[in-house]
């Protein structure tokens, strides 16, 4: 037996990645769905800040990822995106990082087309802006000296919805998706403390633990906190097959098997430890 | 001479972006406005050095035949495709730069990172070990959050997300916010010390 | 041509590509490897050429209604002294620029970081001291000794004994529940990525090939 064991821990780590892929493949391939219950989360705490705002309140949503975490943030973007959407929001898109131009753009429109919203009415994207927290804290002062243009350079003049928008305390809330740096505390930092908007998020789960300071202290409204958060949202949204959710089987089962794995490692090194001391 | 109008213009842009936030007003309004534009620019020509640098490097890697310069010409071929596609059909959706960043940039981003996951389990399964009771804490703060994550957590028992919420909300944000003010403290002592050229590591390397 | 099919393929195969690397590293990996820094590379440029530089630099400068501002050439010549690096007579160059992006950054965040990560959170832990009921005394008092604790941790111009010492421990103690749900939740986070990429396959490019076989609907 404790030979068994001590094999068991020293298993080949492509054995490993084989189960892996089996405990994610397995329940997408059987379709499985788990009921996603949404207690009182910090995604709760968003939603109903989004559900409460007027008709008619802009909206802006910071595309701050790139697509190595679109697995969990494009969930996020479509499902915040579609809750504003169907507030009637003046949702205008922007991004802190090159690739989320494009990757907000595709939430966007995607969902625009689908709950028959118009561009340059009802949504913008006005693209990329390098400079981080620097160009966060000018667009404090004037949206239109950074964004004279949007992504496919449309002069701002140009744009019916952005008439009435002139700096950052035009916007009744703000909204990350944010990655990393910048992204989120860039904006807690220059948007919320400093210019008094409210601020969302929606962020990878590695960062999701630091960014609950800012949530106990009232400078953030709400969080989705990863697949998780974004499956919560989907929830509240009533987003119909939602990705989040579909996500939600698989990362049930993988979770259950990499614990079972640290238990075993764990098991093996006692077993070992124990087979060291007896001698 | 060549280390000291560096530094008056690291303290300069560092005054005006700190008077700037006490004294919102004119000059400094105007001054803090246009170095922030400025700074846009200026960043961005950060983005063309790495480019650049990275054309370099490959170029290099190709001339004197190093190792896996046989793969030079793909990054140097991916980097022309995506330079010329978007100076020709610009970033508009639809068009071809667009389509490849979506059907080949974003999916090669994604796998990359996804990846993690098998050397995140293999590692676990190897070095994470409850040698000690805080060990064993950690461990158990680290399984609960996993169960708590995920609906299966709720399956098992209902108390489970409510005991992973009140984890994450009071032991987990009083550690955070420990580390996150000691950082702060951190990053206010540094910056001084970059405003007023007492660090000046940055400006090295360009001799 | 069926573009979205291309597209769906194209995806599938340099996600192939990149997964054989959990076999072993092969040429099929190094060269989809080095297909995404190129490829990522040129999406950068562009993007700051399309948003950034024509739209804040090249119309501030020479706007479309006529004119030239002077005053826009310094920004230019300043993003171009960070390509002087790339000449060693020339590089000398670079530290103007980024004495300027140095310093603007430092000041920014000397401010920023003290008001938001160090004052507001403060603020809240001091605040966060419940009255309400026994409960939620208890996990604001676990809040607050946390906090304290964990700075008293990380403050070493004073040595670890005594009360310090055992004050300390008990920061470590709640150091570790933060690190653990940490890594509880990057694990989640690696998953999550994985799940994302076998829904693409499964989903999206699994379906194509009865599609292209002439099998099904």
């Amino acid at each position: 037996m404790a030979g068994f064991i001590e094999k068991l821990g020293n298993t080949d780590r492509r054995i490993i990645f084989i189960l892996i892929a089996l405990s994610v493949i397995i329940p997408i391939s059987l379709n499985l769905i788990f009921p996603n219950p949404v207690g009182a989360e910090p995604s709760r705490d968003l939603f109903e800040y989004v559900d409460a705002l007027p008709e008619g309140s802009n909206v802006l949503v910071s595309f701050d990822y790139d697509p190595s975490t679109m697995p969990e943030l494009q969930p996020m973007a479509e499902a915040v995106v579609a809750h504003l959407f169907k507030k009637n929001a003046n949702v205008v898109g922007m991004a802190l990082w090159p690739q989320g131009a494009s990757l907000g753009q595709d939430a966007m429109s995607h969902m625009a087309d689908s709950l028959g919203k118009v561009q340059y009415e009802d949504w913008c994207n006005l693209g990329y802006k390098s400079g981080g927290g620097v160009m966060i804290v000018r667009l404090g002062s004037s949206m239109s000296a950074v964004f004279p243009t949007d992504k496919d350079n449309v002069p701002w003049s140009e744009i019916p919805m952005l008439r009435n928008i002139t700096d950052l305390e035009s916007f009744s809330l703000i909204i990350s998706l944010s990655a990393g740096d910048p992204g989120i505390i860039a904006w807690v930092m220059m948007g919320g403390d400093r210019f008094g908007v409210p601020i969302g998020g929606g962020c990878t789960a590695v960062s999701a633990p630091t960014l609950y300071t800012y949530l106990q202290t009232g400078q953030m409204v709400g969080m989705l906190g990863g697949l998780k958060g974004a499956a919560d949202y989907e929830t509240l949204v009533g987003i119909k097959d939602g990705q989040a959710v579909r996500g939600m089987a698989p990362q049930s089962v993988a979770h259950l098997v990499i614990m079972l794995f640290i238990i075993i490692g764990n098991v093996a090194y006692f077993t070992e430890k124990k087979k060291g001391g007896a001698r | 001479m060549r280390l000291i109008i560096p530094l008056v213009i690291t303290f300069t842009a560092g005054m005006i972006m700190i008077l700037n936030y006490f004294v919102p007003h004119q000059p400094f309004r105007l001054l803090g406005d246009n170095l922030q534009e400025w700074f846009l620019i200026v960043a961005s020509g950060a983005i063309f050095l790495g480019a650049a640098n990275l054309m370099h490097v490959h170029f290099r890697k190709i001339r004197l035949k190093l190792k896996n310069w046989k793969y030079s010409p793909v990054t140097i071929i991916g980097f022309l495709v995506m330079f010329v596609l978007g100076l020709i059909y610009g970033v508009v959706e639809g068009k071809p730069f667009d389509f490849l960043f979506l059907n080949m940039v974003a999916p090669m981003g994604a796998t990359m990172f996804s990846l993690l996951a098998f050397f995140v389990a293999s590692a676990a399964f190897r070095a994470f070990r409850a040698s000690n009771w805080r060990a064993t804490l950690l461990l158990t703060s680290a399984f609960l959050v996993m169960l708590g994550q995920v609906p299966i957590g709720a399956m098992i028992w209902d108390k489970i997300p409510l005991a992973k919420v009140w984890l994450m909300s009071i032991p987990n944000t009083a550690g955070q916010r420990a580390v996150m003010i000691g950082a702060a403290m951190g990053v206010v002592a540094t910056s001084l010390r970059i405003i007023f050229g007492i660090e000046r590591s940055y400006l090295g390397g360009a001799d | 041509m069926n573009w979205e099919i291309l597209g769906v393929w194209l995806g599938a195969l340099v996600t192939f590509c990149l997964y054989s690397f959990l076999y072993r590293d092969n040429p099929f990996y190094k060269f989809a490897e080095h297909l995404f820094v190129g490829m990522s590379a040129g999406y950068w440029v562009i993007y700051n050429i399309e948003n950034v530089l024509i739209p804040n630099w090249w119309q501030n400068m020479v706007p479309p209604e006529g004119g030239f501002n002077w005053i826009w050439i310094i920004p230019g010549i300043f993003a171009l002294f960070m390509l002087a690096r790339m000449v060693p007579k020339t590089a000398g160059l670079s530290r103007l620029a980024l004495g300027m992006i140095i310093g603007a950054g430092a000041g920014l965040n000397m401010v920023s970081f003290f008001q938001t990560n160090a004052m507001a959170q403060v603020k809240g832990t001091i605040i966060s001291v419940a009255t309400g009921s026994a409960w939620d005394i208890f996990s604001s008092l676990v809040l607050v000794v946390g906090v304290v604790s964990g700075l008293v941790y990380f403050f070493f111009s004073k040595a670890h004994t005594g009360v310090v010492g055992k004050t300390a421990n008990v920061g470590i103690t709640i150091l570790m529940i933060a690190f653990g749900a940490s890594f509880g939740y990057t694990i989640m986070a690696r998953l999550s990525l994985l799940i994302g990429r076998c829904q693409f396959l499964m989903e999206d490019w699994l379906p194509t090939i009865p599609q292209l076989l002439g099998i099904g609907g």
